[in-house]
């Protein structure tokens, strides 16, 4: 056992620090620090400059502008990117479809796609969720039907995150009706400019539009745009999930968020009540940490550490707890409205609750909390 | 970075785990012998010092073996998952400690060595009853008035005692365990607990006499409360796995209960709650070994503060989900949770720790257990 890093990963955790300083610009660092908006073009602005540095996709293959560092450093990778305030690259290009298409993908559709994919010269949205499919996704029904050369495809999508951006959509669309339902599934690449491609915003409890309808209506796609084999989705959809769960454990930020908190709490600090949940919360983050620290250091070959599961399902707990710390280190001063020009009520604290709310999505998305459960009593415990 | 355990290690938890697991096997044994005269076991006693252990974290000068407290945890821990009622945590890690960490070289050999051989047990005498233990110097020797209560472990041969001084500070003397006037019993999870009452009892100061022993003191009972944490961590272990054991093969309404998904998704909190645990206390452990000491006090009331949480968390929902069977003395798992409770409160609880951290959580920005200093950097 021994605590601190090698000389090799401390070296590469200060590079990462000065590197992520360095390449993205101030204002959009300073942005994401203060909880301001991030707009689309921030993100397009932060990704290309880290692609440029190869900070991107260290975690594709490295003929796809991988770096083939260690878990570990791919943690502090993050870890320091999160720090810095870098916006993270869009996970639907970096973490879902990207490695599906390095791992699936013809070579043909790889070098039309994954350069683009890396740089944000294509805005991916995520073409997955249905009215009727949740957490029960295999249970989709978008069709996509075979006609000559190409797919017709026909149905409904939603929870699109960010789908007003989307240059193209990934999507998952039945393709065999009579099969069982795991097994009829292929997945599609739809360039989101084609006719009947329709994107219907959804408005949410925070007042945004950060999600989506997304209709297609005979939608006419190139057979060239199916994904591996026809009926194998259900695979690719199993690899982009498990790959989505280990990515959105949020421990670096919400140690950013705590952070924050703590210094806008002012006077609120004198309140032994106060402390004394601020103390809990830092303990309890970092036993999380720590955690995610062990499933890092012992990850081998790519499988999974067994608490793995855990990151996810705490990691959005206490993301959740710490923004409504932050509502109520704001008191009153959160109904504040935030469209107010002058207020004497801070920025952070007039965002303070449509942020607590709009992080309510966090123990939904990327497989439930409760699919996390699920998870952890069936292959971990056995039940 | 590195979280495992090297082959030594992994020798010496299987050499405990096959003592301390095959004497134990049946709880029943455990209960019997705990009910016994002596509360523990002689041979297992022996064995274990023959294996080394009752002298782990001594120096080999002393008649140690010269370990730290990875291996201290991994002995405590295995200690936890039987409820093994052999006193290692009370005369080595308290007891022993506290000569290893104030003791002249006289002492340490004397009484380190007499403890590792297996053939005098120490416990060190902290909490104070309703009348501290104050410590006097009279003709040319010291003395010391006062009740301790409890002393875990009280009943062994020698007391270390802490005691003011006449001049402030604390001091640590060696006492006979025979010139005070004594009372054992079983606590509720039947550990064996003392009242030790001092009147003007005959002490030797241990270290150099009249010094303040405090920091000495604080480093002791930091890694007593380490080596809780550890014992607690293996009794949660073994509560969570017999709990999912039961839930599977126990049948009502003519299927096994974990067809009920309720039940299952609290079996499923208890994990996260013992692995998040697991993490910060081996974090723990290697920054008490590594770092200096308020850095390592710091880690293990973060430590403990977690194993309180867990311990409470793990303890109630293994007795629920058992149902009735684990509210009997003689099923293990109800066992574990009276275990866990005694050693929540052995050295200060959970709210206490939690207060002691909340009254410094002004002073930096975040934590960042990668860090030598844990803190976080600002971030602008």
């Amino acid at each position: 056992m021994r605590l601190e890093l090698s000389a090799e990963d401390q070296a590469f955790r200060e590079e990462m620090a000065a590197s992520f300083t360095r390449v993205v610009p101030e204002e959009i660092r300073t942005a994401v620090l203060e909880g301001q908006e991030v707009t689309a073009e921030m993100i397009r602005t932060s990704q290309k400059a880290l692609n440029a540095e190869g900070l991107a996709v260290p975690h594709w293959p490295v003929e796809w502008g991988g770096r083939g560092w260690t878990e570990l450093q791919r943690h502090l990778w993050h870890e320091e990117m999160v720090r810095a305030g870098v916006p993270s690259p869009l996970p639907f290009n970096t973490s879902m479809i990207g490695p599906v298409l390095a791992q699936f993908a013809s070579q043909e559709m790889k070098e039309r796609f994954l350069p683009a994919t890396a740089n944000l010269d294509i805005w991916w949205s995520q073409g997955f969720s249905e009215p009727d499919a949740g957490s029960d996704l295999a249970g989709l029904r978008t069709t996509a039907v075979r006609d000559g050369e190409d797919w017709v495809v026909n149905g409904q999508k939603t929870w699109t995150t960010l789908g007003q951006y989307g240059d193209w959509i990934f999507t998952l669309v039945r393709t065999d009706p009579e099969a069982k339902k795991q097994l009829g599934i292929s997945m599609l690449l739809i360039d989101m400019t084609t006719p009947g491609v329709e994107v219907r915003p959804i408005e949410l409890i925070d007042g945004g539009h950060e999600v989506n309808e997304v209709w297609f209506t005979d939608v006419r796609v190139p057979g060239e745009n199916l994904v591996g084999e026809v009926n194998q989705g259900w695979t690719m959809a199993k690899f982009l999930l498990g790959n989505e769960r280990v990515g959105v454990a949020p421990v670096a930020l919400v140690k950013r968020m705590l952070a924050s908190a703590k210094e806008r709490a002012g006077d609120r600090l004198d309140d032994p009540l106060t402390r004394a949940r601020i103390a809990e919360l830092e303990n309890q983050l970092l036993a999380l940490e720590l955690t995610a620290l062990r499933v890092v250091a012992h990850s081998a070959d790519g499988e999974p550490h067994p608490a793995s599961s855990v990151l996810k399902l705490r990691g959005t707990e206490l993301q959740q707890a710490v923004s409504e710390l932050a509502v109520d280190l704001a008191g009153p001063a959160a109904l504040v409205p935030g469209s107010l020009e002058q207020a004497d009520a801070p920025d952070w604290a007039r965002r303070s609750a449509p942020v607590y709310l709009n992080y309510r999505k966090a123990s939904i998305y990327g497989g439930s909390n409760e699919i996390q459960r699920q998870i952890i009593a069936r292959t971990i415990l056995g039940l | 970075m590195d979280f495992t355990h090297d082959e030594e290690q992994v020798a010496l938890r299987d050499a405990v785990r096959g003592l301390l697991g095959r004497k134990y096997a049946d709880f029943e044994e455990r209960r019997r012998t705990a009910r016994g005269e002596l509360g523990f076991d002689e041979t297992v006693w022996k064995q274990l010092a023959e294996m080394g252990v009752l002298g782990l974290p001594f120096d080999e000068e002393h008649g140690g073996m010269g370990a730290g407290p990875v291996e201290v945890g991994l002995v405590a821990s295995e200690v936890g998952r039987v409820l093994a009622p052999e006193p290692f945590l009370a005369a080595v890690v308290l007891g022993g400690g506290a000569v290893a960490a104030a003791g002249t070289d006289e002492q340490k050999a004397e009484l380190l060595g007499a403890l590792a051989a297996g053939e005098r047990r120490l416990a060190l005498a902290h909490t104070d009853g309703a009348t501290p233990v104050t410590a006097a110097e009279a003709d040319g020797g010291w003395m010391l008035t006062g009740a301790k209560e409890p002393v875990l472990g009280g009943d062994a041969e020698t007391l270390v005692v802490s005691a003011a001084l006449p001049g402030g500070g604390t001091g640590l003397f060696v006492v006979d365990g025979e010139a005070c006037e004594r009372a054992t019993g079983p606590a509720f999870d039947g550990s064996r607990v003392s009242r030790v009452v001092l009147s003007g009892t005959a002490a030797t100061p241990l270290g150099e006499p009249g010094a303040d022993a405090s920091a000495a003191l604080a480093r002791v009972l930091d890694l007593g409360r380490l080596a809780a944490c550890h014992e607690a961590l293996g009794g949660m272990e073994v509560a969570l796995q017999a709990t999912t054991a039961y839930l599977k093969s126990r049948k009502q309404f003519g299927v096994p209960l974990n067809t009920f998904q309720a039940l299952n998704f609290r079996a499923a909190d208890m994990y996260v709650s013992l692995e998040l645990t697991r993490s910060i206390v081996a974090w723990a452990t290697m920054m008490v070994a590594e770092s200096d000491a308020g850095l390592a006090h710091e880690a293990v009331l973060r430590a403990a503060l977690q194993v309180s949480r867990a311990g409470r968390h793990v303890g109630q929902e293994a007795i629920q989900l058992h149902g009735g069977i684990a509210m009997t003395a003689e099923y293990l798992v109800g066992n574990i949770t009276s275990h866990l409770t005694a050693l929540d409160h052995l050295l200060g609880d959970g709210q206490q720790h939690l207060a002691e951290l909340a009254g410094a959580v002004d002073g930096y920005p975040g934590l960042d257990p990668l860090a030598p200093t844990m803190r976080s950097a600002s971030t602008q």
